[in-house]
């Protein structure tokens, strides 16, 4: 049961911290008030920081789903433009 | 346009800024900036422009790289001097950052080719040492509508604001003209510190990307001046009334761009 539809995803599992944050604020700035991303990122350090930095732009996170390989899914819904 | 991964990383200083973020570093790589003069403002200019990704960058100087120039030219290095400086400021930004296209002016700045040069590019930086070279920068600025940096320094002193049209003084309005020649020593005569180049070409860079982001506010209708013996900056409210001005009033008197001469020991580019 989805209580929401993605909108769009990205990968951060790719990059290290800083770029993790900016990875995710870029892709969040592509979308429209409202609409929601899927962000996938590693366990440890990005599971730590990266929702709060999002939370602290004024988003809204929505869930973190743990998907048993040592990452994470963050849905984030996009408040403002 | 999306942003590769190395791209990220390069501008996450930027992007994590809220007053820049995606669609601010997207419009400075979008941006095009003139730099006229690669000298000790234009240095400074160049290099902080280049790294913060201003996607062209156009550098006008006709001028060779000079042993004399090193104490405060600080985008040439020893194995340049003899080398037309364009060509040196070019490399040095290409390697700092290979998103940049560079667009070399190997030239000197005339009222034959000054609107040529200047109607691609969204702001003008006027890093030039001479009086006629400023007054041509700043009628051809008014008379095109383009944005531009005044800057001048000598000795322990510098100076700039900020024109933009229609939002307050042009140069003109400040100085209505050139001083008479050899009134004023040029750097040449009266030297100039290394470092102020550094100071007021590095508020020129930050009013350029300021502008290109649309944020905070412009030294426009205001001149900053910097004494660093005294340590102390100065920010003068200029008169709002521009009605007067020969050029930017209501009825310009100067209708066509004028070559002042310069003084007997000018044409090195401070």
């Amino acid at each position: 049961m989805a209580d929401f539809i993605i909108d769009d995803i990205v990968d951060i599992t790719d990059v290290v911290c800083p770029t993790t944050f900016v990875k995710a604020k870029v892709a969040l700035e592509e979308l429209d008030d409202g609409q929601i991303l899927s962000v996938k990122m590693n366990d440890g350090e990005p599971v730590q920081n990266v929702p709060r930095s999002i939370k602290e732009e004024g988003h809204q996170i929505l869930k973190l789903i743990d998907n048993e390989d040592g990452t994470y899914n963050l849905i984030v819904k996009k408040v403002g433009d | 346009m999306a942003f590769t991964n190395e791209q990220l990383e390069r501008y996450s200083r930027h992007i994590i800024l809220k007053e820049v973020g995606a669609k601010g570093q997207k419009k400075l790589l979008n941006a095009k900036v003139l730099i006229i003069g690669a000298g000790g403002l234009g240095s400074p200019v160049a290099l902080y422009l280049a790294a913060a990704g201003v996607g062209t960058i156009g550098i006008a100087d006709a001028d060779d790289v000079d042993l004399s120039n090193l104490q405060r030219q600080v985008i040439h290095t020893t194995k340049d001097v003899g080398t037309p400086k364009v060509e040196s400021a070019k490399k040095t930004m290409e390697e700092i950052n290979p998103d940049v296209k560079v667009i070399t002016y190997h030239t000197f700045v005339t009222s034959e080719n000054i609107l040529d040069l200047i109607k691609d590019y969204d702001f003008i930086i006027d890093g030039t040492d001479n009086f006629p070279a400023k007054f041509l920068i700043n009628d051809a600025c008014v008379m095109a509508k383009k944005p531009f940096s005044h800057a001048g320094i000598i000795r322990f002193q510098g100076q700039l604001m900020t024109y933009v049209p229609g939002k307050g003084p042009c140069y003109r309005c400040v100085f209505r003209n050139p001083p008479p020649k050899d009134a004023v020593p040029t750097c040449k005569q009266a030297g100039v510190i290394g470092a102020m180049g550094g100071v007021i070409g590095s508020l020129q860079a930050m009013e350029a990307i300021k502008y290109i982001l649309g944020q905070g506010n412009l030294l426009t209708g205001y001149l900053l001046t910097y004494n660093a013996l005294k340590m102390e900056f100065r920010k003068v409210k200029l008169p709002s009334n521009t009605d007067n001005c020969p050029i930017c009033g209501k009825h310009p008197t100067i209708t066509k761009l004028i070559d002042y001469e310069q003084a007997e020991c000018d044409g090195v580019h401070l």
